[in-house]
């Protein structure tokens, strides 16, 4: 045990107290966390300073308004339902509908129009948020992912996550969607993370459920040595946040659309740790890198130009 | 900056704390360890009798001050009754007497004892009177004989007063003994009838009424018998024997209530009188009684201690002062071990629950509340309904499981079962909630997991804030809690790796 925790002090590996006593606690003060929180003034904030987010179809602020629901959806023929203070992924709906009107759920389960309106019932009465407090639901476009993840996903939709420290992207990594995440791209609900090389947005290897991988359990097919499509711009959309939210420890979620491009999903001002996993490396030196650069880098491309410069990894595993 | 305001903090909480302990400590000489031996003890005494309508007089005797045991506090609770007190023939008693009284009437009489280092009672300079014991006839004549047999097998008094008690006692009695003792075998006639036989012989002795201040139960107010003994004059002062084991003196925690004939309580416009006499030991006052015996130097600060409130109060702090035990405990579980439970606290509360139920008995009833509870939860999740509502009907469910547990675990003769009311209901209805959320979105497995993270912690809790010990320091000295809130404070600034983040990062250690 000892043994680990020394290779892991050497390799700078970040700890959940790491994290929360010298990044989230210090550089990120609680009065911006609820920008972040709330994934609708998020998505207001990005739209204001022509950030592409997924488009919003309609709001449901109080229970009398889930009536009103499947009117506001009827021209859409899917669409994706979540809560705005959710955290982690949990209360995330995303439905389509066949040709008889009938809602399928994205791996294919039948949803009634009174099992909708019952999960968006209880995420207003707070079910998904923190703490339980009362909470407003979103329902907004359905991404449809770019191709080059077509076989490399299961179901759901790849996002990309990019840690972000004073604007400087310092480690991304994919999140793939499999059978048994239920289509959620979150590493605790079963995704893969898989590590980027942030100068070239190629990926490194596969972390799923802890193991190291190198192809998709459900597709077979390999995750590694692909390259991400608009690597620079997801660099920039992610490095802009900085200003915008006054937080210097983020985590960004974007989502490749395949005619939209990158669009901002959602903010994450406690990012989890995974990624170091999925990167072979820890975060440690990286974010101590950006800390000392911060004052000498200007604007937004000097930091997407200072990311690739020094967060590049020549050779993958 | 922020971390030097942080240690200078903690270090002046750590020395204001282990300071003000030590000087307690090692200057005052508060005890470091939970004193085993009773000081101090409630003597209750309470008479029911059916008052006839007209005036009542009730005579009780109280308490003897015989310098071995000292009485703090007396109190007499009797409505409508006048009271007095009056000393005669070296006994104490206390009158109550109202006009007109009619019904079930209740008098209750309670004293604090306290048994003190004294010395042995004073020497009585002046030789008691001796009583004409007044035998006639065949009993006259059992008795000299009785004398007659015994004398030449003692040297003294002592040994007289000895040899006498064990023909009394014999499981094979001569016809003398028969015949006096009669079908009466009772402690309380063998005392009588030794002492009139020993005024026959010229000897001067009395009996003694009293009662054994017990301290086996130490937790329970309980019933006691009466005891009788017998005090033989030697010529200098009164000795003590034991009527049924012929032993002297009687042991020192047997409190002498009064002396010579008559019974503890009279009744006069009264009937079906009944008196109850129990003894509780109070273990919580070990500290006052030392204070009270002058061992403390400066009781000052005692005033402003936990041991000037009232004893029952004192009672709910001694488990009050063990949750920050909890508290700490489980900030060491979370942040240094990293063990996932449901709710911060929520191991806390339910390790005072166990107090209660006991371990292995409270945790067996978790798991069982909690396990039907989800039960009941996941068909609840099909029937849709608003979260508020769902949330009461667990509730609801889970009253209704306790209380069939508690009926079902009686009927069988557990006893236990009844404690689980004190389970918290509230704190169960969450866990159930947030174990069937957590089911549902990370499945079973990652439930499970704090769920048994979150008993685990109970137990540990449990069994932390259970210790005798702990529980004692944190009593007496309750400054230690602003060295914890130092630790605590510490580690509120611990940035390095929990345990289990060493498993889940376990690959990247390598290479």
């Amino acid at each position: 045990m000892l043994n680990i925790f020394r290779g892991l002090k050497n390799k700078g590996v970040l700890g959940i107290n790491g994290r929360n006593a010298n990044f989230t606690l210090k550089f990120n003060p609680r009065r911006f966390y609820p920008l972040v929180d709330d994934k609708l003034r998020t998505k207001r904030l990005a739209q204001a300073n022509g950030i592409p987010v997924p488009e919003l179809y309609a709001l449901v602020e109080a229970a009398g308004q889930v009536r009103d629901l499947p009117d506001a959806l009827k021209e859409h023929s899917s669409f994706v339902i979540k809560p705005a203070h959710g955290s982690g992924g949990e209360g995330i709906l995303i439905v389509s509908r066949k040709d008889n009107g009938d809602f399928l759920r994205q791996n294919g389960e039948p949803l009634t129009l009174e099992g909708l309106k019952h999960h968006v019932l209880n995420s207003l009465s707070g079910l998904y948020s923190l703490g339980g407090q009362p909470d407003e639901v979103l329902a907004e476009y359905r991404v449809e992912f770019d191709p080059v993840f077509e076989n490399i996903s299961y179901e759901g939709v790849p996002d990309i996550r990019i840690v972000v420290m004073f604007g400087i992207p310092v480690m991304a990594m994919i999140r793939l969607p499999t059978k048994e995440s239920d289509g959620k791209a979150n590493l605790h609900q079963g995704a893969i993370g898989v590590g980027i090389c942030m100068k070239t947005g190629t990926t490194l290897r596969g972390v799923w459920k802890n193991n190291i991988v190198t192809e998709h359990p459900d597709t077979g097919n390999p995750v590694t040595g692909l390259t991400i499509p608009w690597w620079d711009d997801l660099l920039e959309l992610s490095s802009k946040w900085y200003e915008l939210t006054e937080l210097g420890y983020l985590g960004v979620d974007i989502v490749l659309d395949k005619s939209r491009g990158p669009l901002i999903l959602e903010l994450n001002a406690r990012p989890g740790l995974n990624i170091q996993v999925a990167n072979d490396s820890g975060l440690i030196p990286r974010l101590q890198l950006a800390e000392r650069h911060r004052e000498d880098l200007k604007n937004v491309s000097e930091r997407v130009a200072f990311a690739k410069n020094k967060f590049a990894v020549t050779a993958a595993h | 900056m922020n971390k030097a305001r942080l240690y200078l903090l903690a270090i002046s909480l750590t020395i204001v704390g282990l300071g003000l302990f030590s000087y307690k400590a090692y200057y005052l000489g508060f005890p470091l360890t939970p004193k085993t031996k009773v000081q101090v003890w409630n003597v209750d005494a309470r008479i029911r009798f059916e008052a006839e309508g007209g005036p009542v007089k009730v005579t009780m005797f109280l308490p003897l001050n015989s310098g071995r045991f000292a009485f703090t506090d007396e109190h007499f609770i009797s409505t409508d009754y006048g009271l007095n007190s009056s000393m005669e023939d070296a006994n104490r008693s206390a009158v109550w007497s109202t006009r007109k009284a009619d019904g079930a009437q209740n008098l209750y009489y309670r004293a604090t004892v306290r048994m003190t280092n004294a010395k042995r009672p004073k020497t009585e300079t002046k030789p008691p009177d001796i009583t004409n014991p007044d035998f006639k006839g065949a009993k006259l004549a059992a008795v000299d004989s009785l004398i007659s047999k015994t004398k030449p097998r003692s040297a003294d008094t002592p040994s007289f007063v000895m040899e006498l008690l064990r023909r009394l006692n014999s499981s094979n009695p001569d016809d003398n003994v028969k015949l006096l003792l009669g079908q009466k075998t009772a402690q309380r006639n063998k005392a009588d009838l030794a002492v009139r036989i020993l005024a026959q012989a010229g000897i001067a002795a009395r009996v003694v009424h009293g009662v054994h201040l017990d301290d086996d139960k130490l937790d329970f107010s309980k019933k006691v018998n009466l005891l009788h003994w017998v005090e033989v004059y030697n010529g200098q002062r009164w000795l003590t024997f034991d009527p049924a084991t012929g032993k002297s003196p009687v042991p020192v925690d047997w409190l002498p209530w009064w002396r010579g004939e008559g019974s503890l309580v009279k009744v006069q416009g009264g009937s079906k009188l009944n008196v109850t006499v129990s003894v509780s030991p109070k273990v919580d006052e070990g500290i006052a009684s030392i204070a009270f015996r002058g061992e403390i130097s400066k009781p000052l600060l005692l005033r402003f201690s936990l041991f000037s409130l009232p004893v029952n109060t004192q009672a709910v702090f001694r488990i009050l002062l063990t949750i920050p035990i909890g508290a700490f405990l489980l900030v060491i579980l979370r942040n240094i071990v990293g063990i996932k439970t449901f709710g911060t606290f929520m191991p806390v509360l339910i390790a005072l629950a166990f107090r209660e139920t006991g371990l292995a008995w409270g945790v067996l009833m978790f798991a069982v509340v909690v396990a039907l509870g989800l039960v009941t939860r996941f068909y609840l999740e099909r029937l849709k309904l608003l979260v508020v509502p769902r949330l009461a009907a667990v509730l609801i469910v889970v009253v209704l499981l306790i209380v069939a547990l508690s009926i079902l675990t009686h009927s069988l003769g557990i006893h236990r079962g009844l404690s689980l009311a004190l389970f918290p209901l509230v704190i169960l209805t969450m866990t159930i909630e947030r174990m069937s959320i957590v089911w549902e979105e990370r499945g079973a497995a990652e439930s499970l997991l704090s769920g048994l993270g979150s008993i685990f912690a109970a137990a540990l809790a449990f069994v932390v804030m259970n210790n005798k010990f702990l529980e004692h320091v944190f009593f007496v000295f309750p400054e230690l809690l602003l060295v914890l809130l130092a630790a605590t404070l510490l580690l509120g600034r611990y940035a390095g790796y929990r345990i289990t983040d060493l498993y889940r990062f376990k690959a990247l250690a390598r290479g």
